[in-house]
């Protein structure tokens, strides 16, 4: 092991850090991928949480300190980790999820698979804010393309302007509860269109299997019919190539020599507790946003004193991540339902996409809209306050007895809600640096976050209540809870929360004022690439992963390009 | 795992009137003897768990397990409670069919902020017992138990002294229903029918029908024909699926 030298050490084993190991792999690289967590297989029967039944889990499915998500969700990680804290600057509220098992976070992930538009990528253009890409659409759209044919996404060409077409698997029909939107969403002039999600609806390849509609995608598929990284890109890329896989295993920092360059990764290897030495010719970090930077700024040497690649002291600022907000509301139309085997996929079969003009408006950017409601397995938290809705009917609420039966049977699946998804505007004074006073439990220093909300957020979560308040009502419901005012940020969620973090290691083409060149590469140190969403400049009121795989996908063509030049 | 077995038969005090109903046992019809033994016998929740975990989980799991947090007097309380919530006479089974109070012993122990909620909940039902009836909730009879329920079933009510009672009788209303529909018995009850592989392909037709809703043509077309899903996807140039 300790003189071995790999062609790629890749850091981080999901969506960014999975691609660039499918890709590199199969050029013939000799590569090696470090992932922090544990080796998971949602097919092997042991790990397999996959159409268990609640009673299965002695908790039935609730949410622990390990998995946040439910007890079932197969992301072992979270915003809490033993031994892993974080901390934040003044009054700042940051949530920073960490995901700990191969595939990372795309193990859980809400398979939604959007393409940033020709808009996205030049928004400074557009508002004045932020800045704009490097590359535009044109750049990464042929990468795009290959994902959607190598990964597998359901959707519709709908030929809009900035939520482009794209290689789609034919879409699901919608739900019950997902007509009754349609219908709400026509009577007030929004948009609605099939969701784009990355499910296999339809035979991708002879390697993974069709979707059986069991409505547990986040609880990873044992067929392999959704995308997680591991699944989709790692194992093949184990089986096909020279590649080397250590998990549980901590990276601390790029080690580099005396010209500066990288010569590898130095890790805590966390079964036996040692500190090991990795060489590779080349670095890729895609250990998620915020971890990269992390590992950039704590690797510091004589020539990087302020961290690797921070020549610009831009590693971890303009770190931004996705607003959120929503809310629900009550279908009379939906009570006494015929029950029917209405599982689908994971998550919403419809969705909105941005359909206004920010010009407007009083703030600057987009947001989506999720689909939420059906005939869902019970689990935990299933039957609490199960006749709440008798508020409606003029009847009484609560009792006990045989009638709660009824109660619970006449209002099943008569729910609806929406969750906006959005996009916020990145600032130089949103960041994460390095907390000089304190270390995780492998002594290695942490992060400390620095964060504010702007009004361009709290005004945008505002329109959001407004936009669901309408549209709930219009497709028939009767909206419950209060709606969150400006004491609350209209109900604006956390940042972090959303788990979206982007914009830590930012591209560009002025060194100054960027870490990384259209590539992915360290304008400092050109045989060190990042390849998670670190690099966005903006994030688009799209979800990240399908553009962190493009961008991995183009990061590793251009490597492989480069090794034959003889550049790297 | 030994502390469940003795508690899945518990000697009460006696009681004035009839018992609640055992899945297995017979029925022990009180009499007026006070000296006759009767019975609440429950069905016990699966000692071991094999579900997907991690090594760390595991034996977070197995430290739950073994805390004993709940003193015998309150869990008999609990399950009392469970029963007159969800009561066992129903072709669906009820409340001790289906594992409460060991859920709910359980689920208390895992999601510590009901610790006290619920402890507190029980002492102050006993003191009302208590008060009005002279023995606490577990000794008086069963329509004077139901009374006291009555009193605290309702968030409507106003009451200022009875609030500690409707909060706690809430709790325990959402971890009984929510105990009894995560098992085979309340999935029945509700007649779920999902968590298995099947090809979904739309509301069924009479329930579209029921709802005034139909599928646009034009949305249709954008949807999965099943009859082809088998067939490997291609696309021509324009991006169309032409498989």
């Amino acid at each position: 092991m300790a003189e071995e030298q790999y062609d790629v050490i890749i850091v981080g084993s999901g969506a960014g850090g999975g691609m660039a190991t499918y890709q590199l792999a199969n050029a013939g690289l000799k590569v090696a991928l470090i992932e922090a967590g544990d080796y998971y297989d949602p097919a092997a029967d042991e790990q397999r949480t996959q159409l268990r039944y609640p009673w299965e889990s002695p908790r039935r499915g609730a949410s622990t300190r390990r998995r946040p998500f439910g007890d079932y969700n197969s992301c072992i990680g979270g915003w809490d980790l033993d031994g892993e804290p974080y901390t934040q600057k003044g009054d700042t509220d940051f949530m920073w999820w960490r995901g700990r098992m191969l595939g990372g976070r795309t193990n859980h992930w809400g398979r939604i698979a959007l393409r940033f538009g020709p808009l996205d990528f030049r928004r400074k253009d557009i508002d004045g804010l932020g800045d704009n890409w490097p590359i535009g659409y044109e750049d990464i759209k042929p990468y795009y393309d290959k994902v959607d044919k190598l990964v597998g996404v359901f959707g519709s060409n709908e030929g809009l302007p900035n939520d482009p077409d794209g290689f789609f698997l034919p879409a699901p029909k919608p739900r019950l509860h997902e007509l009754y939107f349609i219908e709400g969403a026509r009577k007030s002039g929004v948009p609605v269109i099939p969701a784009r999600k990355s499910m296999l609806t339809k035979r991708l390849n002879n390697e993974r299997g069709i979707c059986f509609y069991c409505g547990q995608c986040s609880r990873a598929c044992g067929i392999h019919a959704d995308f997680s990284s591991s699944t989709a890109l790692v194992y093949p890329a184990l089986n096909g190539g020279q590649v080397d896989l250590f998990t549980n295993s901590m990276v601390r920092e790029v080690t580099t020599n005396s010209e500066g360059l990288a010569t590898g990764v130095s890790y805590i290897n966390k079964k036996d507790l040692k500190e090991y030495e990795m060489k590779g010719r080349i670095v890729v970090l895609a250990a998620s946003a915020c971890s990269s930077a992390r590992i950039l700024l704590n690797s510091k040497s004589s020539q990087h004193e302020n961290g690797l690649g921070n020549s610009s002291d831009h590693v971890g600022r303009y770190l931004h991540d996705s607003t959120g907000a929503s809310r629900a509301a009550f279908l009379p139309d939906l009570m006494d339902r015929d029950i029917y085997n209405e599982d689908g996929v994971g998550g919403m079969h419809v969705y909105t996409p941005w359909w206004l003009d920010n010009a407007t408006l009083d703030f600057p950017r987009g947001y989506h809209l999720e689909i939420g409601g059906g005939m869902g397995m019970p689990s935990y938290g299933f039957g609490f306050a199960a006749n709440q809705y008798n508020e409606f009917l003029g009847e009484r609420v609560g009792g006990y007895g045989n009638q709660l039966r009824d109660d619970v049977r006449k209002f099943y699946g008569a729910r609806l809600s929406i969750a906006c998804r959005g996009e916020s505007v990145p600032q130089y004074t949103n960041r994460c640096e390095i907390d000089p006073t304190m270390v995780d439990e492998w002594g290695i220093p942490v992060l400390r976050f620095d964060y504010k909300w702007t009004d361009y957020e709290i005004l945008q979560a505002r329109h959001m209540q407004d936009s669901m308040e309408d549209l709930l009502q219009a497709s028939g419901g009767i909206v419950l809870g209060d709606k969150p005012k400006a004491d609350q940020e209209y109900g604006l969620t956390k940042p972090g929360e959303i788990i979206h973090e982007v914009g830590t290691t930012r591209m560009g083409d002025n060194p100054t004022t960027s870490v990384t060149n259209q590539f992915g590469q360290l304008n400092d140190v050109n045989n060190v690439f990042v390849a998670d969403a670190g690099t966005f400049v903006s994030q688009a009121d799209k979800n990240p992963t399908w553009t962190i795989m493009a961008l991995s996908w183009r990061t590793s063509d251009y490597i492989i390009e480069q090794m034959k030049q003889q550049n790297l | 795992m030994k502390r469940r077995d003795t508690l899945k038969s518990l000697l009460l005090g006696p009681l004035a009137s009839s018992v609640i109903a055992s899945t297995a046992c017979s029925v022990n019809h009180a009499t007026n003897n006070r000296n006759k033994k009767n019975q609440i016998n429950w069905t016990s929740l699966p000692t071991s768990y094999s579900y997907g975990r991690t090594e760390i989980e595991k034996q977070a799991d197995t430290e739950l397990f073994s805390e004993t947090y709940f003193r015998e007097h309150e869990l008999i309380t609990i399950a009392i409670l469970c029963d007159i919530i969800l009561p066992n006479e129903h072709p669906n089974g009820g409340a001790l069919d289906a594992g409460l109070p060991d859920f709910v012993e359980f689920i208390v122990k895992d999601r510590e902020r009901y610790k006290l909620p619920v402890r507190g909940g029980i002492a102050w039902l006993d003191s009302r017992a208590i008060e009005k009836y002279n023995a606490d909730f577990i000794n008086i009879t069963e329509g004077q138990r139901l009374s006291l329920c009555n009193e605290i079933a309702y968030p409507d009510v106003n009451t200022p002294e009875l609030q500690p009672g409707i909060s706690f009788f809430s709790l325990m209303r959402d971890l009984t229903v929510t105990g009894y529909y995560t098992t085979a018995l309340g999935l029945a009850d509700l007649g779920y029918k999902g968590n298995t592989p099947n090809i979904w392909d739309g509301v069924p037709e009479e329930v579209l029908r029921k709802h005034h809703k139909s599928y646009e043509a034009e949305w249709l077309e954008k949807c999965v024909d099943n009859s082809r899903r088998e067939i490997i996807a291609e696309w021509d140039d324009d991006m169309n699926l032409i498989t």
